[in-house]
């Protein structure tokens, strides 16, 4: 009963806190669709001029998403393409092609490349050459960001998906308890009949309601409006997604006996967050070091993203994805036990 | 025996090398008000703190209605105000006392009852739909107040509960009290800086350095010290102890 008297009253004061309703239901569908512009070079077409091709050819350049510029001749390729801004150049002689990229964005060019090859090599042409790229500056700058490594959007994001509810709940459920302490309302509380695992069970199943609604549009605005990639099932998905928000919750609640402000709070973002993305599968950990490597798996959400990309990238079922599952789940019972014996400081009961 | 309400024997509590309490022994009976008074730091509110259970004696023991503290039975039946308003900002008036009203045991109906008495009680009946945002300190007070009061408990302890109250409804309070103390044999244990309201005390505790300097009826702390006021009885009481 005083449980869900405890539900009621966090998830009434949520309701009439609008920017933190805005933070967790909208403020990850922004970074997401921004994170979807950023990484899908599929939305640009690239302009390729094209010296001596047929028509049919032509058509077929078009028909891939590239914009043909046909030319007459052309006296030098690199003005050609500067002036014309062009982002790459096709010529076509009797016994060979050239192709010259212009490579100031190494995506556009890898894409031009790859379309025309596979053109190409559809009509069985036997010489291809590729010259030497126009801007020689701009490679280099390029592969320091390693564009030629990144992967795409799709195979991290649901990745990103794990990441953003651990990210939102684990700050906003924090600072739920956070403010119940400053406040001096939690030790009110301990004035009253109600029991430690009480409080942890309201903070749980309020924000756990809250986290259920959010994961439900991230992932519903993930699959159908961003068309991330989703080969296994969406209710796996949802499970996997909840299990993260009950993970946050409980570290969240957990770590913010350690803050005495909100800005402390903020301050456990570098410290617990941020470490953690670089470990859960975004950037390759086969080449790190092993004692790095081994650091992976004392992090919550390199299991999260394990699961995540197994169902939504590999079309992995939950039956093959139990071991990272156990282990959150362990994860999660831990913290809630830190977390009785947190409030203990206050009251032995 | 049966009628005493609150029992603390040898209470000590220290914060690191500042001894705050030292060896306090202190016993209330059913249906009379004590005041604790002493000055800002003497540590009234740790003293109050231990009784309810929220602060753990660093040696000494405390009974409340016969049983041993903390305890979550006899919790419900201690109304408790603490000095800093414990209040939810984004709530109202009436959704503050609706919650804390359900963390004890009483139906719909005792519930809905008990809001509306105590809310009239300390004047907040036409304020219960404001957000306590918009509450000055009195009004926050008040709402402190009738929020220890809700569950109907048989032992008040109220830690400075007229700071900031205007003098009318001051007394109003007081008229309150000493109802709930005659016919409801309630006992009530409040802390007080004024010494008008410790004269209307039935007994009174002075607080400083750590000990009970001083304890008895206002008039026999008067008659002791052979002095008018109770502020006398302080100022002597604090020199003979020191
Ligand atoms: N949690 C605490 N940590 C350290 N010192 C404390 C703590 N609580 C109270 N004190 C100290 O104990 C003393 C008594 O405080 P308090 O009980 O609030 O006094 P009063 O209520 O009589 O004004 C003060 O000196 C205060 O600084
Ligand atoms: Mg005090």
């Amino acid at each position: 009963m005083r449980v869900i008297a405890l539900v009621k009253r966090i998830l009434l004061q949520i309701r009439r806190d609008k920017r933190t309703l805005a933070l967790l239901f909208f403020a990850p569908l922004l970074v997401l669709t921004l994170m979807n512009f950023v990484f899908n070079g599929n939305e640009i077409k690239p302009e390729l001029g094209v010296v001596g091709a047929n028509k049919p050819l032509i058509e077929q350049l078009e028909a891939a998403d590239i914009i043909v510029k046909p030319y007459e001749e052309v006296a030098d390729i690199k003005d050609t393409v500067k002036e014309n801004k062009l982002d790459g150049l096709l010529q076509l002689t009797a016994d060979s092609f050239i192709l010259t990229v212009t490579n100031d964005n190494p995506t556009i060019a890898k894409m031009i490349e790859m379309k025309v090859k596979q053109l190409l090599q559809l009509q069985a042409q036997p010489s291809f050459e590729q010259a030497e790229a126009t801007n020689q500056l701009a490679i280099q700058t390029d592969y320091i960001y390693g564009s030629s490594e990144t992967v795409s959007f799709d195979t991290f994001s649901p990745i990103l998906i794990g990441y953003f509810v651990f990210f939102f709940v684990f700050l906003i459920s924090g600072i739920g308890l956070l403010n119940e302490r400053t406040t001096g309302t939690l030790e009110r509380l301990m004035a009253t009949p109600i029991r430690r695992f009480e409080i942890i069970a309201g903070y749980l199943i309020s924000y756990g309601i809250l986290a259920f609604i959010q994961t439900i549009i991230i992932v519903l605005f993930s699959i159908h409006v961003l068309d991330i990639i989703l080969v296994g099932s969406i209710w796996d998905v949802l499970f996997i997604n909840i299990i993260t928000a009950l993970l946050a919750l409980s570290l969240g609640i957990l770590l913010s006996s350690f803050a005495s402000s909100e800005f402390q709070m903020i301050q456990f973002i570098p410290l617990v967050i941020v470490p953690q993305i670089f470990f859960s599968g975004i950037f390759p950990l086969e080449g790190m070091a092993d004692w790095l490597q081994g650091l992976a798996y004392i992090m919550p959400l390199y299991y999260v993203a394990e699961a995540l990309k197994g169902i939504m990238y590999m079309g992995l079922g939950l039956s093959d994805v139990v071991r990272p599952v156990l282990i959150l789940v362990a994860f999660i019972v831990c913290f809630i036990i830190l977390n009785l014996f947190a409030l203990k400081k206050y009251r032995k009961l | 025996m049966n009628n005493q309400t609150i029992i603390a024997n040898g209470l000590s509590k220290a914060y690191g090398d500042k001894i705050v309490l030292n060896n306090i022994d202190f016993a209330t009976e059913q249906g009379r008000i004590y005041g604790m008074i002493g000055p800002s730091g003497s540590g009234k509110t740790t003293f109050i703190k231990m009784l309810v259970g929220m602060e753990k004696p660093d040696t000494g023991s405390v009974h409340v209605l016969n049983t041993p503290m903390p305890n979550l039975e006899v919790l419900q039946r201690i109304g408790y105000m603490a000095q800093s308003d414990a209040l939810y900002p984004t709530l109202t008036g009436k959704e503050n006392l609706q919650f804390f009203a359900s963390l004890f045991k009483l139906n719909k109906h005792e519930q809905k009852e008990r809001i509306a008495y105590v809310a009239k009680l300390v004047n907040l009946t036409d304020d219960l739909h404001k957000k306590v945002t918009n509450y000055s300190g009195g009004m926050k007070r008040r709402l402190s107040l009738a929020i220890a009061l809700v569950q109907n408990p048989e032992v008040l302890i109220l830690d400075e509960p007229t700071v900031g109250i205007d003098p009318a409804l001051r007394f109003q309070l007081w008229e309150e009290l000493i109802r709930l103390k005659e016919e409801e044999r309630k006992t009530i244990l409040i802390t007080t800086h004024v010494m008008d309201e410790a004269n209307r005390c039935d007994f009174v505790s002075m607080l400083r350095g750590g000990s009970i300097i001083a304890h008895g009826s206002p008039q026999a702390l008067k008659d002791q010290f052979d002095v008018e006021t109770l502020d006398e009885v302080f100022l002597h009481a604090g020199r003979t102890s020191i």
